[in-house]
């Protein structure tokens, strides 16, 4: 021991020196926050807008359901900011509520399809050989058939419902993620640090829950947000097709669609929720970036 | 030799399937002991097929044939559980100090993984206190328990790997080239840490490299390797002072010395590149860089012979 | 006329960064003579790299050069535009890197690879420039060049790579060829064949060279003068005899000290204790006053300059009369 006490002190002065400010993930998050404005003004339009549709009942002076049959139609003003409907209902204010339920078929499915998809994937990517082989064939029967008509045969088949299009985008939506998830594995499962503590002995549930599964996750994250906005996109498609969410409640995909007779004559009911689905689809890929800059370790080493 | 034998390799086999239903040629009936307390040093180029050996030694790596026998077990008679108690008399270090230490870890939970993968200790408070201990043998300040890998340099991480490794107290130690990443001036740090270390813990170290100087330093003894198979093994003192193996002998010519006065520009070179492990030269593996190879080498692989007090693979090492 | 290849004088150039200015290149003049080969010999992170990569306009943002003057065959280079630079680099002067496979396009033949240099900087029709390649390929000593040609880079290995990039760093005949680090990733049998090509190369076509190289062997094997780096500054420079005969400055000696014998062996090597300061943060004096067994309180507080010590021997440090 006393080898290394004398050494140790002069040792300790030059790694003071030598070692940068501990930085955790709070201050690379500030740091990308600092760098990619687009990122940050995406994520505030984000939680703004989920705190406009949680708190409209409060915020709106209008009923969502029942309308005015004097204000039908009537072109955005002071009182209706993106206008009326057909039936006299304040745009603005279903927007908002449609809100809830187009940000929850983009929140909710994804993260069932992400939960899914990790799982088989890491068990695929891990294990390899036979189970990889039957869960990614399997991967590849889902990705085979066109999304949209593989939930459109869910939903009639189960009906129509919230719950049931949640299902039905997570059942089409998760082998995407395992083909993500195996193939990151797969090459963290190469890395020496995997190996080193394969050589300990450590088993292999730990070796996948304290090397794989954090190493995945910026991927991960990154990926969650890109697909929330094709959910978000597929619900609109099916709703707009007639098997989503049907009326009084309303989603984004629906006021399109119910918009499309008087696109003519009141454009606003259609462009509204359209608008929004772009801007909420164009916010979570901006974010997506965003993370995936602030998550790589080599971009903030320096 | 009075020392006893730690760990025994016989007729060990490793291959590796490549494209189209051939097969790597890794490791080629190697027959190979290491002596508890000694440090035996695996040198050769790359593609020669040592850091499959040390791998298949301690058990990482399933061999094709063979068998490994530690004091007196054969291990690849036993299933993984039954290999547990043994895994952990045998540890790895790395070369790269950037890849082996997992980068979202703080240095306790990198070191103290081993603790707790064997429950070493009886909570988490005696495990850390643990890691401060080992963090101290390696001379890592206790200050820097909760930092990140990437906040350290490379003999440092380099430091955090080796206790990570001696953490187990085991028996032997694999260092897959623990240095070669490493500035000359940092390398002779962590060089003199192991060898304290092995003093103070009377450890056995199978050391691989490439780097014969390295290696004439650290080993007690050495074996050269040359694609899959051992050319020559014996003391570090009689192998650098008149290698037997020819190929040893262009291998320690080739090292640049640091010495302007000695520079010889027709000194003999060792011409061609290394030959493929897939598809490894008929006789001895050696013959088609050798000048020195006749018939005899193109069609008889040599066996490694006692000769002089150590082993040798060459069917001319006695008149060359 | 300057009989110098290369003229480098007062050279500085660093990083911008979030944490401030990074200097990794502090005030270093050197010269390079018509058939000379000069190295640079330091260890990770002292500057080393950032010169060679300086003097062929490679700088990455956020790196910039920032005072001095870059002066090769009586050309300056400094304040050139990338687009000036373009008919220089690759003609007049060429660089080998450390891992040839990173700058090799991995999906054109290598050949084709060798030509487009020859046809955009030569005034060669595509089957001249060919049969110049394939010339080429076998005069580094590749066997069976017509076939090489049409190779992949990953169906070569690493030495048949690194003498792809020498042949094409050569095909221009350059006049200053840049090797940095151009056999640390090969094994010693292959190392020993690519330094001699180079030097072969060098006395044939008097060619000049800068080595950059962390390894002392391959420095006192190849060089005519050296300058030895520390933390962005050249602490020492000598013709080799001299550099390894009378080293003078601490770290030098502590560089070589640890260099392993092959005809001993010691229990303990000599070491340079500690770690090479953060560029951020150099200490107020002698960069290397905190490693330096022989500091005293002027290394401490006071930057030593580059002084003549001896013919051709200059040496950066208040004590380098003791030893």
């Amino acid at each position: 021991m006393a080898l290394f006490k004398s050494k140790k002190d002069v040792l300790s002065a030059d790694l003071a020196s030598q070692i940068g400010e501990s930085e955790g993930m709070g201050v690379r998050l500030r740091r990308m926050a600092r760098k990619n404005k687009l990122a940050v003004a995406s994520a505030v339009f984000l939680v703004l807008l989920v705190l406009a549709a949680v708190f409209v009942p409060v915020l709106s002076p209008y009923d969502a359901v029942n309308g005015d049959a004097s204000t039908r139609l009537q072109a955005p003003s002071a009182a209706h900011w993106l206008g009326t409907d057909e039936m006299g209902r304040d745009v603005l204010t279903r927007l908002l509520y449609g809100a809830r339920i187009s940000l929850a078929v983009g929140v909710v499915p994804t993260m069932i399809s992400m939960i899914i998809g990790v799982a088989l994937g890491v068990i695929a990517g891990y294990a390899g050989g036979k189970t990889d082989y039957i869960i990614m064939r399997l991967a590849d029967v889902m990705l085979a058939f066109p999304s949209l008509l593989l939930a459109m045969v869910i939903m009639y088949t189960l009906g129509d419902g919230v719950m049931n299009i949640f299902l039905a985008l997570a059942l089409v939506g998760w082998a995407s993620v395992a083909r993500v998830a195996r193939s990151e594995t797969i090459s963290l499962k190469e890395t020496e640090y995997v190996q080193a503590a394969k050589s300990i002995g450590v088993k292999p549930g730990r070796i996948i829950r304290r090397h794989i599964l954090p190493n995945c996750l910026p991927a991960l994250i990154v990926l969650f947000t890109l697909n929330i906005p094709s959910a978000i996109l597929s619900e609109s498609s099916l709703s707009f097709l007639g098997v989503g969410i049907k009326l009084p409640n309303s989603s984004w995909g629906l006021m399109v669609n119910m918009g499309r007779q008087f696109l003519y004559n009141a454009p606003w009911i259609s462009l509204a929720p359209s608008a929004a689905i772009m801007l909420v689809v164009l916010s979570c890929n901006f974010l997506g970036d965003g993370l995936r800059d602030a998550l790589d370790p080599h971009l903030n080493n320096e | 030799m009075a020392e006893k034998i730690l760990l025994e390799a016989k007729d060990l086999v490793k291959e590796f399937p490549a494209k189209g239903r051939k097969k790597v040629h890794a490791v080629s009936h190697v027959d190979l002991t290491i002596r508890a307390g000694e440090t035996l040093a695996l040198v050769g180029e790359s593609g020669c097929g040592k850091s499959t050996l040390g791998r298949t030694l301690i058990g990482l790596i399933p061999p094709t044939a063979g068998t490994v026998t530690f004091e007196g077990t054969d291990l690849t008679a036993l299933s993984q559980k039954e290999l547990a108690p043994y895994r952990r008399q045998m540890q790895l270090i790395f070369q790269d100090p950037y890849a082996s230490l997992d980068p979202r870890m703080t240095v306790r939970d990198i070191v103290a993984e081993p603790l707790e993968t064997y429950g070493v200790c009886p909570d988490r408070a005696a495990t850390t206190q643990r890691v401060r201990e080992l963090l101290d043998e390696v001379g890592i300040p206790e200050e820097f328990l909760y930092r990140y890998p990437h906040q350290f340099s490379g003999g440092q991480r380099q430091r955090i790997g080796i206790a990570r490794a001696i953490a187990l107290r085991p028996r032997l130690i694999v260092c897959d080239e623990p240095v070669s990443a490493l500035d000359v001036s940092v390398q002779s740090q962590i060089l003199n840490l192991l060898k304290d270390l092995q003093e103070r813990f009377a450890l056995t170290y199978l050391f691989i490299s490439h780097d014969l100087s390295v290696v004439r330093f650290m080993a007690d003894r050495v074996a050269v390797m040359f694609l899959g198979k051992l050319c020559e093994v014996g003391t570090g003192a009689d192998v650098y002072a008149r290698p037997l193996h020819p190929y040893t002998r262009f291998l320690l010519e080739a090292i640049p010395q640091a010495d302007p006065r000695l520079r010889d520009d027709e000194k003999n070179l060792l011409q061609g590149e290394i030959p493929s492990p897939i598809d490894p030269p008929a006789g001895c593996r050696f013959h088609t860089r050798c000048p020195y190879a006749t018939d005899r080498c193109r069609t008889e692989p040599p066996s490694l012979r006692p000769l002089e007090g150590r082993l040798v693979a060459c069917h001319r090492a006695e008149e060359l | 006329m300057d009989e110098y290849t290369l003229k480098i004088e007062h050279l500085s150039s660093g990083f911008f960064t979030e944490r401030g200015y990074v200097p990794a290149v502090d005030d270093v003049s050197l010269t390079i003579g018509k058939g000379q080969v000069v190295g640079i010999v330091g260890e990770s992170g002292c500057g080393k790299s950032m010169i060679a990569r300086s003097v062929m306009g490679l700088l990455k943002y956020p790196g910039r050069i920032t005072g001095g003057s870059i002066i090769l065959a009586g050309q300056e280079l400094t304040g050139l535009t990338d687009r000036q630079l373009q008919p220089i680099r690759g003609k007049d002067m060429a660089m080998i890197f450390q891992e040839p496979m990173t700058s090799l396009n991995p999906v054109v033949p290598v050949g084709k690879q060798m030509r487009e240099a020859l046809l955009l900087h030569e005034n060669m029709s595509k089957a001249e420039a060919k049969a110049e390649v394939i010339r080429m390929l076998s005069h580094v000593g590749i066997s069976e060049p017509e076939k090489r040609y049409n190779a992949y880079p990953h169906e070569l290995s690493g030495g048949l790579r690194q003498r792809v990039m020498i042949a094409m760093a050569m095909i221009c005949r350059p006049k200053l060829l840049i090797a940095d680090e151009p056999t640390t990733a090969l094994d010693v049998t292959i190392e020993a064949q690519i330094l001699r090509l180079i030097r072969d190369l060098s006395r044939e076509t008097g060619m000049s060279v800068l080595l950059i190289s962390h390894n002392l062997g391959v420095i006192a094997q190849m060089c005519d003068k050296v300058y030895v780096m520390y933390a962005g500054k050249i602490v020492e420079q000598a013709d080799a005899l001299t550099l390894f005969d009378k080293r003078a400055h601490p770290y030098t000696r502590g560089l070589m000290d640890s260099v392993i014998r092959l005809d001993a062996s010691p229990q303990r090597l000599p070491a340079i204790g500690g770690v090479v300061p953060n560029l951020l943060r150099l200490p107020a004096g002698c960069a290397f006053a905190p490693r330096c067994p022989h500091a005293r309180e002027i290394c401490h507080t006071e930057r030593p300059e580059l002084e003549q010590i001896g013919p051709g021997h200059w040496c950066r440090c208040f004590e380098r009369g003791r030893s």
